[in-house]
């Protein structure tokens, strides 16, 4: 494998930035500053970020309800992600999504999704569409393991199979579906298995360990992008914080959270990196300096910007009509 | 001036349709060398190939997705669910995901597609096989419904839903792709909501869609023998609807008979039915009469059926009540 300190101080990069992102994230829902529904990605960031590693701006993803550590190791931008989950005019979505919903289509994200399973099919669509239109695409479709017992699921993987698409499926397996653990929702060990299904390869691949998932998804990318059709890689990961924030998390016990927490996908990296000689500790600590103002300056632009117009509501459901608004 | 059948119109529109616009592709279940279920896209393979008139398998929650995420990458797909009894297992990605996108992105994307969707009774195809759901998709901002009632109005409405950049559920009736009609000799748009008035008349509105036009039109017929003039105004989509043509008709007439063949329960004959209580109340002469299905599952045998679903009896019934 050939890592470059580039590439190597970018992963520690990304991962970082979502770790900060999140929890300042979680701050800012505590004070009641983001309303609405949040789901955190602390604990997965190595699965995201091994995966984006090997795609350009070009290249597609569909994301889930957890999709902030999608998005921003897609490159998306911190403040108008910040933006919109403060429900600012300039955030994203203009205030029309919030964090399920958060999009940049620029940067082929299509978008976080508040459905369960619901971008599967639509990652095969774009896998389909790059077919269609002789570029080299790939779409990325990242799904939990909760989604992987929706029937998208299965429709999806057969359709992307049939055609040779350039889809890989990412499933993140966190463990739970929701409050229930995955040996409770369905009787396999490994979602990784499903691809025997579909006569395509499935891999099962440590989900903190961000070298091994860049690894994989590599050979996931490359087989897609050379007509070899899609990859279903089963990343093994975990959530630290609840479902969603504001989810007491009885389902679980804390030992289990803690030995996972002792798995830590970021400390990991570090090691990697020092242990190497890639870079000094000093880098590093820069790097995570350089965030903490990033992140600081998207909070700021975020408290700043305005909300929407209130009339604005009623556009943008079509590209050609607004419906009626209200007269108050 | 030629002559098409419903089904040669809708085939045309998307022939000609693929030869100006690269993007523009079919997906549905043997919509390939089986042509489709009722051969509407017969022999548009051999034209443009497999991989642009492409067989899917029975996955209609997939065929709607797909078509979204193609439609969201520069695309610009057809879809075809079978029957459109089948659009429930599609729903998500219908009512979820295409006519939510573009808001939910903050209008940062736009999804140029349509579905097609044959509906209606009469084959003795049963409880589901045979139903009307157009009220499920006129419900969900986001999505334009376009429901022609003849080969000239399918073969114009479909190159406009087909180079529209919003998603467009194209709904068909079944029993009209027989039906021969007059269609201009070059391809002509017509635009989404705009109604077209199938008769003029001065003494009732008769507000119908689909094949209920025609049993309107034969229904006027009958009256017209009494002396009763009918004016039948299809308002060809159901979403853009243009109230105009509509309100302008029932300000005329003072009365209106609204006829569609979905079961009459939710159904949105009775959104229209409010529009004109709310919107031109006081121009009514008499109640708003509403005509549909009965409120029960399609049954199979024929007796039945033709008694469950409206006739030209029960709309002279329904303008005589108002009279």
């Amino acid at each position: 494998m050939d890592l470059t300190k580039e590439l190597l101080l970018d992963m520690y990069t990304k991962m970082n930035k979502i770790r900060k992102f999140e929890e300042r994230v979680s701050e800012l829902f505590a004070q009641g500053k983001i309303l609405g529904f949040v789901h955190l990605y602390i604990g997965e960031e190595a699965t995201a970020v091994g995966v984006c590693e090997n795609l350009t701006d070009k290249d597609y993803i569909t994301s889930t309800h957890r999709g902030h550590g999608h998005l921003i190791a897609k490159g998306g931008d911190l403040k108008f992600m910040m933006a919109e989950l403060y429900g600012k005019a300039t955030g994203y979505c203009k205030g029309k999504g919030g964090s399920m919903h958060i999009a940049d289509v620029q940067k082929g994200i299509l978008g976080a999704n508040g459905i369960v399973g619901g971008g599967l099919p639509i990652a095969v669509g774009a896998g389909l569409s790059a077919k269609l239109r002789r570029t080299d695409q790939v779409a990325v479709c990242f799904f939990g393991d909760g989604a992987s017992n929706q029937g998208t699921f299965h429709e999806a993987l057969n359709m992307a199979s049939i055609w040779k698409l350039p889809v890989v499926f990412v499933c993140e397996n966190n463990l739970y579906g929701i409050s229930m653990r995955q040996d409770r929702h369905q009787a396999i060990a490994d979602i990784a298995d499903r691809a025997m299904a579909y006569g395509f390869p499935g891999v099962t691949v440590d989900g903190n360990d961000v070298l091994a998932v860049y690894e994989v998804a590599r050979e996931a990318v490359k087989r897609a992008r050379e007509g070899a059709g899609p990859t279903l890689i089963e990343c093994k990961t975990y959530r630290w914080r609840g479902h969603f924030e504001g989810d007491p998390t009885v389902y679980r016990p804390k030992e289990e959270v803690e030995e996972w927490m002792a798995r830590d996908p970021i400390p990991r990296l570090a090691r990697y990196i020092l242990d190497n000689n890639i870079a000094t500790e000093e880098e590093l600590k820069e790097i995570e300096h350089n965030i903490i103002s990033e992140l600081e300056e998207a909070v700021k632009f975020a408290e700043e910007s305005p909300y929407p117009e209130e009339t604005s509501a009623v556009e943008d459901v079509y590209t050609d009509l607004v419906e009626e608004g209200r007269v108050r | 001036m030629r002559q098409l059948t419903y089904a040669e119109a809708i085939r045309e529109a998307i022939r000609n349709e693929m030869r100006r616009d690269p993007r523009v592709f079919i997906l549905g279940e043997d919509v390939g060398k089986f042509g489709g279920c009722f051969g509407v896209t017969q022999g548009l393979i051999d034209e443009f190939g497999e991989e642009l008139v492409r067989d899917t398998p029975i996955s209609e929650e997939a065929i709607a997705g797909v078509a979204v995420g193609a439609a969201a990458t520069g695309m610009r797909p057809i879809a075809e669910i079978m029957f459109m009894d089948f659009v429930t297992v599609a729903m998500d990605q219908l009512v979820n995901q295409a006519a939510k996108m573009r808001y939910m992105f903050g209008g940062k994307i736009s999804l140029p597609m349509v579905i097609r969707l044959p509906e209606g009774g009469g084959l003795q195809a049963a409880a589901q096989h045979s139903q009307c759901l157009e009220a499920w998709l006129t419900h969900v901002p986001g999505i334009k419904v376009v429901y022609p009632s003849t080969p000239k109005d399918a073969l114009g409405l479909l190159i406009s839903s087909i180079r529209d950049d919003n998603p467009v559920a194209f709904i068909e009736h079944k029993l009209l792709y027989n039906l021969k009609g007059e269609v201009p000799d070059e391809n002509e748009p017509i635009p989404l909501g705009v109604a077209d008035v199938k008769r003029p008349g001065r003494d009732v509105t008769i507000v119908a869609t689909g094949l209920m036009v025609h049993k309107a039109l034969n229904a006027a017929n009958e009256l017209a023998k009494e002396g009763i003039e009918a004016e039948i105004v299809d308002p060809r989509t159901l979403f853009p609807l243009d109230k105009e043509t509509i309100f302008n008709s029932i300000k005329k007439t003072h009365k209106v008979v609204i006829v569609t063949e979905e079961v009459k329960r939710g159904g949105w004959g009775g959104e229209l039915a409010a529009l004109i209580a709310e919107e031109i109340f006081d121009y009514l002469d008499a109640q708003i009469v509403r005509i549909g299905s009965l409120n029960v599952p399609i049954p199979f045998t024929t007796v039945l059926e033709n008694y469950v679903i409206p006739n030209e009896i029960d709309i002279i019934n329904g303008v005589k009540s108002i009279l």
